[in-house]
């Protein structure tokens, strides 16, 4: 799900970033945010509503929705679209209002 | 009509084309460009002043094809992509369209030629890709199809990875 | 509390512009945005930009960004730049409260530009929830900044200049545009645009929306309908495309909420993307040493942000007691470039907002 080719942008090899997310070990790699990088491993469910549970995915990608609060080092509500990948995060889903 | 679909239709794509086919024998920079936005760059781009749009950057762009020499630049300064040069070379027709996707055809490459509707109408050979780096990414792609498709070629077909 | 002359929130090219003046005339600047570097929307505008030289056109929107950037990096410790900072809390005696990390701080600014941009409107129908539902700008962050592509097949909804580019854009990745809808009987953003993904085999669909979003998990197939005149569905006209994106791209609104809390005065004015805070032409809000520019005063383009930016920096500068006399021609010469960027029959809305605000030059 990664972009190989494109005619103005150059997306050079970058570094691997290990993570984990629901207890698998996935890879990122260097500049991806949480989101991006899950979504590059096919992962675009990200928490759940509420109320009636629905899937959730991320929704604006620039921090305004709250759509895409995780868990993450074990902090609820953790907006994973602006948030820097980093080596050993621990990720989660997160169900409804975000305790933990 | 082209409000709803952003298809062009004949009756006003022509009225962008030199009257004289004549003209055309000569490399000529037929701009389509029919609603006044606010952008200037063929203007400013052009070296022997073809392109007249004036000091309110919203009117829409007017070119002197006696000045004109085909030389390409306001193709890949145009930022919408709207200009293409063309001319008849004995039964064909030689036409440059700006192009943005990767990888570019190469030369010699047979590619589909599409009209302003992005349906298939006729194949046509690449003459040459003319890429330099202050053309900052907008190729244009050289290509001669048979001549009864001066006015219909719009673009060509996206190439794809060869595997 | 960290005390400081000027304050810019936001880092895209209304808040660059605005720096770039302050910094020229010699004020100390504070540069704050949330997102990991500077540039704001143009970080994902890899397309040739519009306007006159004077707005870059022709350049791309990244190396607009380029050019934006580098020209503040002479300034050394006059310019203070935070990134992944978020402004959470303004408060009337211009105390600004971030969040960096986990670590919560303060600072008191002499003056405040607010210059936050936007964010995206969404649409109602069945199921707009589900993952694979994302709005346009977001679809562009991620292929064009993080290299990630959002899916196989895309469904676009709207057919304004973002919905149009991004199309673009998406076909650039490598990725299917299933077709283009549009609830509206004609396409709203420039025509060129539009003919751009129309001759590469884009159907453009116009009175048309959606009806559903099918899947469980995740977005597997998208249901569409024609509108008649009074904008309802059409029963009988559904179709179901297999898409697994539906990008929706149908405005943005004003990020003013910091301005609220501040107390300064919204209104709504529907043209400019619905509650815009209260400025006059030296956009300066009701409240004294409180500025705003680019989107967050009313939804244009980058290339009026940027022009807003200048305007706003230069006033921002007067009002701290810099001599900007030498300055007079120029602010003139910016005046006249927004009314020109302003004129054409595309910007018929912002003059009709600008009317209702009694602003237009
Ligand atoms: C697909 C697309 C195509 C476009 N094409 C063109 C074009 O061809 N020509 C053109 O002129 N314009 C174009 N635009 C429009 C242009 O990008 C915007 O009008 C312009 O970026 C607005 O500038 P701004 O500085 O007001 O806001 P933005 O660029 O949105 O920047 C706002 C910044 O504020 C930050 N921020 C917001 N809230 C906070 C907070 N609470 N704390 C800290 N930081 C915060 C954000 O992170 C962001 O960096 C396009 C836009 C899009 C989406
Ligand atoms: S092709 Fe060359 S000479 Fe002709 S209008 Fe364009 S820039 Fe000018
Ligand atoms: S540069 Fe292209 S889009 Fe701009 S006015 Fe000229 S022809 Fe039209
Ligand atoms: S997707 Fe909107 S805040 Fe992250």
């Amino acid at each position: 799900m990664r972009i190989k080719e494109h005619p103005i942008l150059n997306f050079k090899a970058k570094d691997q970033v290990s993570f984990s997310f629901n207890g698998k070990t996935l890879y990122g790699v260097k500049g991806d945010t949480i989101a991006s990088a899950l979504h590059a491993n096919g992962v675009k469910k990200l928490s759940e509503s509420i109320h009636l549970k629905r899937p959730r995915g991320f929704y604006c990608a620039i921090g305004n929705c709250a759509s895409c609060n995780m868990v993450v080092d074990g902090k609820p509500n953790t907006r994973t679209c602006i948030t820097p990948l980093e080596e050993g995060m621990v990720v989660e889903n997160q169900h409804g209002k975000g305790r933990v | 009509m082209i409000d709803k679909t952003g298809i062009a239709i004949k009756a006003l794509f022509e009225k962008e084309f030199p009257e004289n086919e004549e003209t055309l024998n000569r490399p000529k920079a037929i701009i389509e460009c029919y609603k006044e936005i606010p952008c200037n760059p063929c203007e400013t781009s052009c070296p022997f002043d073809a392109i007249t749009i004036g000091e309110d950057i919203n009117k829409r762009p007017d070119i002197d094809f006696d000045k004109c020499t085909g030389c390409g630049i306001c193709a890949y300064s145009c930022p919408g992509l709207a200009i293409s040069i063309r001319q008849f070379k004995e039964d064909n027709a030689e036409l440059k369209f700006p192009y943005e996707f990767s990888p570019r055809p190469r030369t010699g490459q047979t590619v589909n030629v599409v009209d302003r509707s992005g349906e298939v109408i006729t194949t046509g050979e690449v003459i040459n890709v003319i890429d330099k780096s202050k053309q900052n990414k907008t190729a244009l792609v050289h290509i001669t199809v048979d001549k009864a498709y001066m006015y219909d070629a719009a673009a060509i077909e996206v190439v794809k990875n060869e595997s | 509390m960290k005390q400081r002359e000027v304050v810019i929130i936001g880092a895209g090219p209304g808040g660059l512009c605005a720096a770039q003046k302050l910094l020229e005339g010699g004020a100390k600047v504070c540069l704050i945005d949330r997102n990991a570097s500077l540039g704001g929307q143009l970080i994902k505008q890899t397309h040739k930009f519009f306007g006159s030289e004077k707005q870059y056109a022709s350049k791309r929107g990244i190396d607009i960004m380029e050019i934006l950037i580098s020209s503040l990096t002479q300034y050394g410790d006059q310019l203070e730049i935070m990134t992944e900072t978020s402004v959470v809390g303004m408060y009337s005696d211009k105390v600004i409260a971030c969040v960096k990390k986990d670590k919560f701080f303060k600072i008191q600014a002499q003056s405040i530009i607010l210059a936050t941009g936007a964010s995206e409107k969404s649409i109602p129908f069945e199921n707009n929830d589900l993952p694979g539902v994302y709005a346009a700008g977001a679809v562009q962050t991620l292929m064009n900044e993080y290299g990630v592509k959002p899916g196989d097949n895309v469904l676009m909804v709207g057919s304004g200049n973002i919905g149009l580019i991004v199309s673009y854009q998406l076909m650039q990745a490598g990725i299917n545009v299933k077709a283009l809808v549009e609830a509206a009987p004609s396409i709203s953003g420039y025509l060129v645009h539009a003919s751009k993904i129309r001759r590469l085999g884009v159907d453009i669909l116009t009175n048309t929306s959606v009806k559903r979003a099918i899947g469980s998990e995740q977005v597997k197939q998208v249901e569409i309908w024609d509108l008649d005149p009074t904008w309802q569905g059409i029963e009988g006209s559904e179709r179901i495309l297999d898409v697994d994106t539906i990008c929706i791209s149908v405005g943005l609104a004003p990020l003013t909420e910091l301005l609220q809390q501040l107390g300064a005065e919204v209104r709504y004015i529907k043209e400019l993307g619905g509650n815009v805070p209260v400025i006059d032409k030296r956009y300066e809000t009701t409240v004294k040493g409180v500025y705003a520019c680019g989107d967050v005063v009313g939804i244009e383009e980058a290339s009026s942000a940027m022009v807003e930016g200048k305007i706003t920096g230069l006033n921002a500068l007067e009002d701290l007691g810099y001599d900007i006399r030498a300055s007079r021609l120029e602010m003139k010469a910016l005046h006249e470039e927004l009314k020109f960027l302003r004129d054409g029959p595309h910007a018929a809305k912002v003059r009709a907002g600008y009317l209702k605000r009694g602003m237009l030059t």
